[in-house]
């Protein structure tokens, strides 16, 4: 009993009520999302995704109580079984799921079926934390770069091999957690780089208008450099890298994309193009919450979200919902959660003394950050379209379930923060 | 160093979420433009055609109407058809026709309804209802068409069809769309405002999949269609069909206007066609074929033919120059036939002379050439020209006081305005070389330069009959239910020539029914007319013959203009048809119409 008195104390209440406050505003939308104008639609049934999603947060909180009551060592003791048994099981979808939407992620067992790749998250959080917190890790050593690669790459290739390219960019985020803990920041500014460039490469019509500006930097770089000969060759090799990437982006595009692929991005720098075919998600996702106005039009009498304009309103979409229905007011509301959410959680994770504990956290906040990012961005026309749910909002019992093990997992090691310094 | 990393970290989180909010901030609230794509996605508009306004006779006689027929509407995105071949024969068209009308619609918007089939009739209807149960997709749209219980005055009710496309760009009050129909001539364009009504308008909610899920905003900005103005016009079917009866065969126009009030009681236009032809579906058909027809059934004559008064305009000569005091009714001329060839010489051999009611009643040519001369030659100016320039112009302004060189305002669309010539005009024609009286005297007996449409010369009668002023002529006494005239139609326009003088026409126009030209095919029993003969010079073909009458001479109930082309003397064709009208007219039932045979033979010679 003492120990759950502690524990009753001891755990961060500000972050489990922020998480509740997201899940009811999302069950709340996910029922506006599927009511049907016509019919009485009932809050209590399972027949819909709103029924089904309530049956699911039930299931969260039980997964939460128990993670909290759990001795907190398990955590760090089984992060490696864990992370192998979800690389078995992506396997294991590979060659026995379903294909839905173009992807095989699902794994059926009778009536229940889930996406081991949700799950796969929180598994490579643990994995990733448990070998950086080794005391002999050392970012720059190649070795334990290379496992490090070797334990997020792993389950990123796999997720693409099922064909889920939304679910797998999630793992990039890693890089942010890695910067964190030492790494040089130069893989995160050339990655940054890399997408800027990249999106020039796409967006800008005649090659002149990004030849010039770059020669004229490159110049005034080489000016401002020229008492070291060796600094000068260093940002003429920049230059050339930056012209060299700029030109075989358009090769890439036409290449290496897959047509739906190109299509998501094009469709993002003009959406306009095709407002029918491959922009009409964006476009009505858009019209959704851009009629949405100040302070929306009311619960359940959005437009564009009933009549199906919108697709995927519950899952992937559900942020038109609340654009559309609660208005900018009620974006704000959610963008405001969200963000107090992840400082909370990076506070959570910097007063961590133990490093597994302080990396996992850092892990939880990037991926959640991830996923809030690229779907709220994808709605609004930010983004191009990728599948991944926002978390705690979205409707999907694999989603919710898998976010409330990342966050309750790190509410259980902080909550004990102070027994690991006893140690 | 990496305790700063942790404030890059949330510097991002922060940073993203401004952006967000910012970007939300632009879409949501600064740019309007997605309400209103929000709502052109939802809202679909629904027409409800009015009913267009029903036209009755003066007697409250219904003889227009509407009849129902059906648009069949196509919504593309649900259509389903599984066997288009007999989905085809059923509705009676082919499989390319089929395909052809679907892309068409399909490039409109697979959601929103366009026509497919127009103007399905009211007999098929039931049918197409059986037949479009086992499909989706279609949808009939009730619409009206005219409907006409007699068969008569088809160029004065005119026709309605869909708006063309030049006809919508000219419309300035922005109330046209396409598909609709709009008057095109006759009453039907001129009165197009009052009868067309307001279009009603639903806004219906749709899915993304077209289908309907009721209305937008619990119906708030629906409107319902307000049915056209029904208008009582001033024909008298009866004396209508008479006339047409009577033209039947022939080529020409009679207008009967009832002088105390301007409202015209008949006009007929020969040959015509029947009006119940330019309705529904086989319209586009039956317009091209009477548009092509060489007797032009569409060219409305009593308004837009001008033709030679010949010598019905005598009457005018003598008011003229009564007014102006060149003449007196007592005034004797001499019949020289070395002035102008006088067609009634056997009646007052060579050398004597009539007074003026006299010269009236016989048409005396040498009378009127010297009249016109005493008018136009006043000896005001030294030179015969510049005298003749100031003389016409007077007689030019009296004459046009009447009615006559410009339309009346009549309430038909293509009215002209005939010619009646002034100074400038021979001027023109004559290159400034000097003209005299010698050149210009064939005006003195209507003939000449002169120009005049029918309708002015039935308006003439009246302006006699009412001793001085005239009510425009109009066709419309009643827009909506005990409604009044377009208020210029209530108007008296006054001639500027004395009523005395008035008297004095009336009493030759008496004369010549009595014992003149006219006497024998006007007259009639216990009905005193008064009228004028026309026989109007058209070489190398026959004359053309023209009556001029009102009855009774005192307290005129009606006045009318015979024109019949080709058909010589004014006092055979016309003169009988202006008899035939004028007794039905009074008498009625009890008329004994005994020209009737011999106008319905058609044979003048």
């Amino acid at each position: 009993m003492r120990r759950s008195d502690g524990l009753f104390n001891q755990v961060d209440w500000l972050t489990i009520l922020l998480y509740g406050l997201l899940i009811l505003f999302g069950l709340v939308n996910i029922f506006a999302a599927i009511y049907d104008v016509d019919g009485t639609t009932s809050f209590f049934s399972f027949s819909h995704n709103a029924g089904k999603q309530m049956a699911f947060i039930a299931v969260a909180i039980i997964v939460a109580t128990v993670i909290l009551t759990l001795d907190y060592k398990i955590y760090d003791a089984l992060s490696y079984p864990v992370w192998g048994v979800f690389i078995f099981f992506l396997i294991i979808v590979m060659i026995f799921a379903r294909e839905v939407n173009g992807a095989k992620s699902w794994l059926e067992l009778g009536p229940f079926r889930f996406q081991p790749s949700e799950f796969t998250k929180f598994a490579t959080a643990l994995a990733v934390a448990k070998y950086v917190s080794r005391p002999t890790f050392k970012m720059s050593r190649l070795k334990d770069a290379f496992i490090l690669i070797l334990l997020i790459g792993v389950p990123t290739l796999l997720i693409i091999a099922q064909g889920d390219m939304g679910t797998a960019m999630v793992f990039s985020i890693f890089i942010l957690v890695l910067f964190r803990e030492g790494m040089s920041p130069i893989p995160l500014i050339l990655g940054i780089a890399s997408a800027a460039i990249f999106l020039l490469a796409l967006m800008v019509q005649n090659d002149f208008y990004f030849w010039i500006p770059t020669a004229g930097i490159t110049i005034l770089a080489i000016y401002v450099n020229r008492k070291s000969v060796k600094r000068m060759i260093v940002v003429l090799s920049i230059g050339f890298m930056v012209v060299g990437m700029y030109q075989s982006v358009g090769y890439a595009f036409d290449n290496l994309l897959k047509p739906h692929q190109q299509n998501r991005i094009l469709v993002l720098l003009n959406p306009n193009a095709d407002p029918l075919g491959a922009g009409w998600n964006v476009t009505q996702s858009k019209i959704a919450i851009g009629s949405g106005g100040l302070t929306g039009k009311g619960y359940l009498n959005g437009t564009q979200t009933k009549f199906d304009f919108v697709p995927e309103q519950s899952t992937d979409f559900i942020f038109c919902t609340i654009g559309e229905e609660q208005g900018w007011a009620g974006s704000m509301i959610l963008i405001i959660l969200f963000t107090t959410l992840l400082l909370r959680i990076t506070q959570i994770a910097e007063r961590q003394k133990w490093r597994f504990a302080r990396v996992y956290g850092y892990s939880v906040a990037t991926i959640l950050f991830f996923h809030f990012a690229v779907n709220i961005g994808m709605t609004i026309g930010l983004f191009p379209v990728i599948g991944i749910p926002l978390p705690f909002f979205s409707y999907g019992g694999s989603s919710l379930i898998s976010f409330t093990i990342l966050v309750f997992i790190l509410l259980a090691l902080d909550a004990n923060r102070m027994q690991r310094l006893a140690h | 160093m990496n305790r700063s990393r942790s404030y890059i970290i949330q510097g991002i989180f922060v940073l993203v979420s401004l952006l967000f909010a910012i970007r939300l901030f632009s879409l949501q609230v600064l740019d309007e433009s997605y309400k209103a794509a929000a709502d052109s996605n939802i809202i679909q508009q629904e027409i409800i055609y009015p009913f267009r306004g029903l036209i009755f006779d003066r007697n409250n006689e219904l003889l227009v109407a509407n009849k129902a027929m059906f648009d069949l509407l196509v919504i593309p995105k649900q259509v389903r058809v599984e066997d288009t071949l007999r989905f085809c024969n059923l509705i009676g068209i082919s499989k390319t026709e089929f395909n052809e009308k679907i892309n068409k619609a399909k490039s409109y918007s697979y959601v929103k309804a366009s026509i497919f089939i127009k103007q399905i009739s009211l007999e098929d209807f039931s049918s197409f209802e059986d037949i479009l149960d086992e499909y989706s997709g279609f949808v009939l749209q009730p619409r009206t068409t005219r409907s006409y219980s007699f068969p008569i005055l088809a160029n004065a009710l005119g026709y309605i069809s869909e708006i063309s496309k030049n006809e919508l760009s000219k419309d300035t009050s922005n109330y046209y769309q396409s598909g609709d129909y709009i008057g095109k001539s006759g009453i039907e364009s001129n009165y197009e405002k009052y009868l067309r009504g307001q279009r009603g308008k639903l806004y219906k909610i749709r899915n993304v999949r077209g289908i309907e899920k009721g209305q937008f905003k619990e119906g708030k900005y629906d409107t319902l269609a307000v049915p056209g103005l029904s208008i009582t016009s001033t024909i008298d079917r009866e004396l209508q069909e008479f006339a047409e009866k009577l033209m039947a065969g022939k080529s020409g126009s009679i207008v009967a206007i009832e002088p105390s009030s301007g409202e015209i009681l008949s006009i007929v236009s020969a040959p015509s066609y029947q009006p119940g032809l330019l309705t529904g579906k086989p319209f586009s058909h039956n317009f091209k074929v009477i548009s092509q027809d060489t007797l032009k059934p569409l060219f409305n004559r009593p308004l837009m033919a001008a033709y030679r008064p010949g010598s019905i305009f005598k009457i005018v000569q003598s008011l003229v120059a009564m007014q102006e005091g060149v003449i007196n009714p007592f005034t004797r001329l001499k019949c020289n036939t070395n002035l102008i060839g006088c067609h009634n010489g056997v009646s007052h051999p060579f050398g004597t002379s009539e007074n003026l009611v006299g010269a009236i009643k016989n048409s005396c040519n040498p009378y009127f050439y010297q009249v016109m001369r005493k008018m136009v030659m006043q000896n005001v100016e030294d030179s015969p020209h510049k005298d003749a320039q100031i003389g016409l112009d007077k007689w030019n302004k009296y004459v046009k006081n009447f009615g006559f060189g410009s339309p009346l305002g009549i309430d038909l669309p293509g009215e002209k305005g005939g010619l009646i010539p002034d100074s400038k005009y021979y001027d023109r024609a004559y290159g400034g070389r000097a003209w005299h009286y010698s050149n210009i005297y064939s005006l003195a007996i209507g003939e000449g330069e002169n120009l005049v449409v029918p309708i002015q010369m039935a308006n003439f009668t009246a302006t006699v009959a009412n001793r001085g002023y005239y009510y425009t002529p109009h066709l419309i006494k009643s827009i909506g239910e005990n409604g009044k005239p377009l208020s210029k139609y209530l108007q008296k326009n006054y001639t500027g020539v004395d009523s005395t003088y008035f008297e004095v026409a009336v009493e030759a126009m008496a004369e010549v029914i009595k014992s003149g030209t006219g006497q024998y095919r006007a007259k009639l029993k216990n009905i005193e007319v008064c009228g004028k003969t026309g026989t109007v010079q058209n070489d190398p073909n026959p004359d053309h013959s023209v009556f001029i009458a009102f009855a009774p001479r005192n307290d005129p109930k009606i006045a009318v203009s015979v024109y019949v082309e080709n058909a010589g003397q004014g006092a055979r064709a016309a003169a009988a048809i202006s008899g035939l009208l004028i007794e039905k007219y009074i008498k009625r039932d009890s008329a004994t119409l005994y020209f009737e045979p011999y106008v319905l033979k058609g044979d003048f010679e």
